[in-house]
Parts: structure tokens; C-alpha cells; sequence
């Protein structure tokens, strides 16, 4: 039975991809790109992937608090 | 390419009806009919959001925008992003209060949290006003899809195309509920899931690859009369990023995407949904490439819209073409019916106010009175005209964010500042819509604030409910201690998370 996850510390982590993905002059430019793809695109496909990897490791570490 | 198309519709409707034998349960009839009796386990509840997310009019206006506009468009592949983080944190608690209430819909749980009819009443009707342009939405981009296929599907003239699919959806919606487009979702996710893959592999292969495709973006893009941008200028960097935050946050407040994460068996399901729920977002990402792709083959469709649906003609073969543009017009029938069911469930529970016996009864009948609505929309054939109601609806469920939120965590506000605040915010993002655009160019002192005006009303939202939050304890405490401070439900259950899923 887990105490209330919204306590937790590790949920902060969910607050990464906002950090990473609303600060627009972080990644608003074309360099460096990456199989054609400029930054500001493949920026947003890598923070598909590191999003949900974010989200599954605190799903892990939170569940392991009970 | 047309008896591909039939096939696949028919093959789907099948399903569709099959349904109804799925899932049976016990429970109370508006229950089974509007939320399956929550019996959804994580596999079909990935494909139930999924399909709410990814839609008819996600395929056909996400890349019509980014053809339009460039970089701007990208805002739905940040925002479908942020929603999981949101959704893995805030549904699962949600979820909890609602099952051990009853709760059917967000209206219900704001009136349990509240008790106030009005706050609730709020809700309800913010929902179903957000809802309804929706759904003609999807009905719309059904119809560029079924136009694609020739004359004989369609001219403005001929809506019977429409008029059929909704006749399907009237139909296996009043049989089955929502296990209908539940099942057919998968079917559907399928579909779409084929037609990006193949686009994303295929089309680059034949425009010389990603490389050349945003090269002969830019250029295009650039010499426009109204110049696009393959990157952001900083100039947009506001409105982009609160489209995106402003999107994300609304995302779940729509009472369709409430009534998938409802629908689940546990807590525990949704939070496993928000890992894996992401690959529909790499999905949307190409599906926003699309755009580019198009510009990039040298399309000049007369109508923006019609860029995806010219797209999979140009580019696929006439069978496969076909499929794609089954996969739309699927693609536009389930969030229909999710929707539909939706806003008809938030109608007979939380503005007819129907005793339990009726409920079931009258939700279907309104949900077939919402579809009516909505394929009268289309077939009125002003499509700028729903795109900016459905805009327009997106700023009103964001000022029901409030009500919600605090209702689940912590009651700094009570129901008559977040009705203040709801009335003020959806007067005010109403009036920037109208006047100026769901974008709303705001310069105060020297500074460029365009920004999405959903943000802009949820700030002034809040500040108004902050505000009269201040002068309501005096009062309360002038009449006499006022009442009783009501105990947040979600204090009241500890968060129980399922282990035996």
C-alpha cells in the first residue's frame, strides 16, 4: 500500500521535460542537427523517449516506497 | 482504392457491433453504457487514449498547420509530450476518487468535492460546449478523407457519405456504449499506426530524404506572402510554449479523455498508460512531418486540409491509398463516439440531473442529439467557423483546471472564488478569441505577451479566485463561522494502488 505518491520527491523529476521543452531559446535553432534533422526537431523527438523514461523510472522508485 | 476503403469500414462497423457481447457487466447501466463498468485493462485503455489523442483531425489539421505555418505546428508534438508527466501524476488520484464515489464524470466529482450545483453545473456545461465542435471536427476531417477518394464520395453538395458514417456511429454507440469504439480503437491504432510508418519510411525515400525534405521546407516556407519558419523565431517563443502548456493541461480535462482514464480497472493501469502511451506521441511527431513532406513534394492543395489526404493519393499506391484513407475516416468515428458518449454522459448526469433509472437512457438520446449537432455543423460546410469553436473550446475546459485540481489536492479555494474565477477566465478568453484569435497579441509596456489566451484566462482565472478567496473568510467568519471546511475526498481514500495488476 503506498502512502500518497504525490509526497514522493522523485515526482519532482516530472517536472524535466517542462524545463526542457518550454524554454524555447534552449533549442529554437538548427544546429546541431542529426540525420537531417535540424535541433529543433529531433530535440522534441529525443524528449519523446527521455519523457517516458523519466515517467517509468518514477513509477519504479515510487513504487518501491511501499 | 475505393472497395479497399469499403472493406475496411465494413470490417470495423462488425466490430463495432460485435462489441456489445464484450465486457458485459452488472453494474449500473449509465456505468456500463458510458464507462464500460471500468473494466478496462492497461492494453485497451493505451488504445482508448491513444485513440482520443490520435484522431481524424489530429491527422488532417496538425500537418495542414505545419504546412501552413512551419514550426508553430510542432506545438502538438510538445504539448502530447507534457500531457504524460501531467496524466501519470494527477489521473491515477482521479481515478481513485472517482471509483469510490461513483463518480461518472469531471462534474460529478466537482459537485461531491464542492457541493455546489452551480461550480458543477460549470463544468459540465464547459465540457459539453468544448466537446461538441470537436466531434464535427472529426466529422469534417472524415469528409477530406472520403472527398480524397473521387467524385463519387463528394462534393460539398453530396453529404451522404457523412450522413452514413454518423449513421454508423449513432448505431453501434446506442448499442454498445463505449466497449464500441473501445474495441474498434484497436482496430483502428493499427490502421494508423501502418499509414505513419509507411508515410515516415516511404515518402522521404521518394523526396530524397528528411534532409532535403526541411531544406525545400524552409525555402517554400520563407517565401510565402505570410512567411512560415522551419525554426521557431523568438518572436513565437511565448505563444508556442503556452500552446503547448495550455494544451497539455486541458488535454485530460475534456470530458472524452476523462471518460478513458475512468474507464480503467485500477490506478495503477493509468500509470503504467503514461510510460507507454509516448509511442502515440512519436506517432504524432511524423504525423506532423507530414506537413513538411508535402510541401517538400510540391503540393498545392486549394485548401490546407486537404494536404494529407492528397498526400497518401500522390504517394501510395491506389490500395494502400485506400486503407490510409479508411484508417482517417476510422480514425474520425472513435474519438466521435468517445466524445459523444462523453459530453451526452455530462448531459444527463450533470444537466438533466436524471434519476439513476433514466440516466442511460437519456445520455443516449443526447449523445445522438450532440452527433445531430455536430454532423449539422459539417454539412453547413464552414469549417473556419468550427475550427474556431473548437479553439474557442479548448480555452473554456482550461478554465476548468482550477476546480479540478485543487479538488484533488488541496483546498485553497472554495467554490464561489473558483466560480468567480471560472466566469471571469471564460468571459475573458472568450472575448480575446472572438476579437483577435485563440493566439492573442498582447503588448504591455514595451513587451510582445502573444500568447495562447486559454493561459491568458487561466492566470486571470486564478488571480480572480485567489482574490475573492481573500474576502470570503472575513465573510464566513462574520456570519458565524461560516461552514463546516469540507474534507478533500482524496483525503479521505489513501491512495490505494492495486497491486494485482
Amino acid at each position: 500500500m503506498v502512502r500518497s505518491r504525490a509526497r514522493s520527491r522523485w515526482n519532482a523529476l516530472l517536472l524535466l521535460p517542462f524545463a526542457g521543452l518550454l524554454w524555447m531559446p534552449l533549442y529554437a535553432r538548427e544546429k546541431p542537427d542529426l540525420f537531417g534533422f535540424p535541433f529543433f526537431y529531433w530535440y522534441q523527438f529525443a524528449w519523446v523517449i527521455v519523457s517516458a523514461a523519466i515517467t517509468g523510472v518514477v513509477y519504479r522508485l515510487t513504487s518501491r516506497s511501499e | 482504392m475505393l472497395a479497399v476503403f469499403l472493406s475496411c469500414i465494413a470490417l470495423v462497423a462488425a466490430v463495432g457491433f460485435i462489441s456489445r457481447r464484450w465486457w458485459r457487466s452488472d453494474v449500473g447501466a449509465l456505468e456500463a453504457w458510458g464507462l464500460a463498468g471500468r473494466q478496462f485493462g492497461a492494453v485497451i485503455t493505451w488504445f482508448l487514449i491513444g485513440g482520443d489523442f490520435y484522431t481524424a483531425y489530429t491527422l488532417i489539421a496538425v500537418p495542414a498547420l505545419v504546412f501552413g505555418v512551419g514550426a508553430s505546428g510542432f506545438f502538438a508534438l510538445v504539448y502530447t509530450i507534457l500531457v504524460y508527466p501531467f496524466v501519470f501524476l494527477v489521473m491515477p488520484r482521479l481515478w481513485t476518487v472517482a471509483q469510490s464515489h461513483g463518480y461518472i464524470t469531471l462534474a460529478d466529482f466537482v459537485s461531491g468535492c464542492y457541493d455546489n450545483r452551480w461550480l458543477a453545473l460549470a463544468i459540465a456545461l464547459s465540457g459539453i460546449a468544448a466537446t461538441v465542435p470537436y466531434i464535427a471536427l472529426q466529422l469534417a476531417g472524415m469528409q477530406v478523407a472520403m472527398e480524397a477518394l473521387g467524385p463519387i464520395f463528394g462534393t460539398h453538395a453530396s453529404g451522404w457519405p457523412l450522413v452514413a458514417a454518423f449513421a454508423l456511429l449513432a448505431a453501434y454507440d446506442f448499442s454498445s456504449g463505449l466497449r464500441a469504439p473501445a474495441s474498434i480503437a484497436v482496430v483502428k491504432d493499427v490502421m494508423i499506426y501502418t499509414l505513419v510508418i509507411a508515410a515516415a519510411v516511404w515518402i522521404p525515400m521518394r523526396l530524397g530524404g528528411y534532409g532535403h525534405i526541411f531544406a525545400a521546407a524552409a525555402h517554400s516556407l520563407a517565401a510565402r506572402p505570410v512567411p512560415g519558419y522551419l525554426i521557431l523565431p523568438p518572436t513565437q517563443y511565448l505563444s508556442f510554449a503556452t500552446l503547448a502548456l495550455g494544451s497539455a493541461l486541458a488535454a485530460f480535462l475534456y470530458p472524452h479523455m476523462a471518460t478513458s482514464v475512468l474507464s480503467a480497472r485500477s490506478a495503477r493501469t493509468i500509470q503504467r498508460n503514461a510510460i507507454v502511451l509516448p509511442a502515440y506521441t512519436l506517432l504524432l511527431g511524423l504525423v506532423a512531418l507530414l506537413g513538411y513532406m508535402a510541401i517538400a513534394a510540391g503540393l498545392h492543395p486549394a485548401n490546407a486540409n486537404d494536404v494529407v489526404p492528397l498526400l497518401i493519393v500522390r504517394m501510395f499506391g491506389p490500395h494502400f491509398a485506400g486503407f490510409c484513407l479508411a484508417a482517417i475516416v476510422i480514425g474520425g468515428l472513435v474519438p466521435a463516439a468517445i466524445m459523444a458518449i462523453a459530453a451526452a454522459s455530462l448531459f444527463a448526469r450533470n444537466v438533466y440531473h436524471a434519476s439513476p433509472r433514466q440516466e442511460a437512457r437519456v445520455a443516449k438520446w443526447a449523445s445522438m442529439l450532440i452527433k445531430l449537432g455536430a454532423l449539422a455543423f459539417v454539412l453547413s460546410g464552414r469549417i473556419t467557423y468550427i475550427i474556431n469553436f473548437q479553439l474557442l473550446g479548448g480555452i473554456w475546459v482550461l478554465q476548468t483546471l482550477p476546480a479540478i485540481v485543487f479538488g484533488l489536492y488541496r483546498r485553497w479555494l472554495d467554490a464561489p472564488a473558483l466560480l468567480a474565477g471560472w466566469t471571469i477566465g471564460t468571459g475573458m478568453g472568450t472575448f480575446m478569441a472572438i476579437t483577435r484569435g485563440s493566439v492573442y497579441p498582447l503588448h504591455i509596456g514595451g513587451l510582445n505577451l502573444t500568447a495562447y489566451a486559454a493561459m491568458d484566462a487561466l492566470v486571470v482565472n486564478l488571480a480572480v479566485a485567489a482574490v475573492c478567496q481573500m474576502f470570503l473568510r472575513p465573510l464566513a467568519r462574520i456570519q458565524g463561522g461560516g461552514e463546516q471546511p469540507r474534507q478533500t475526498p482524496s483525503s479521505q481514500v489513501k491512495l490505494v494502488v492495486d497491486d494485482s495488476h
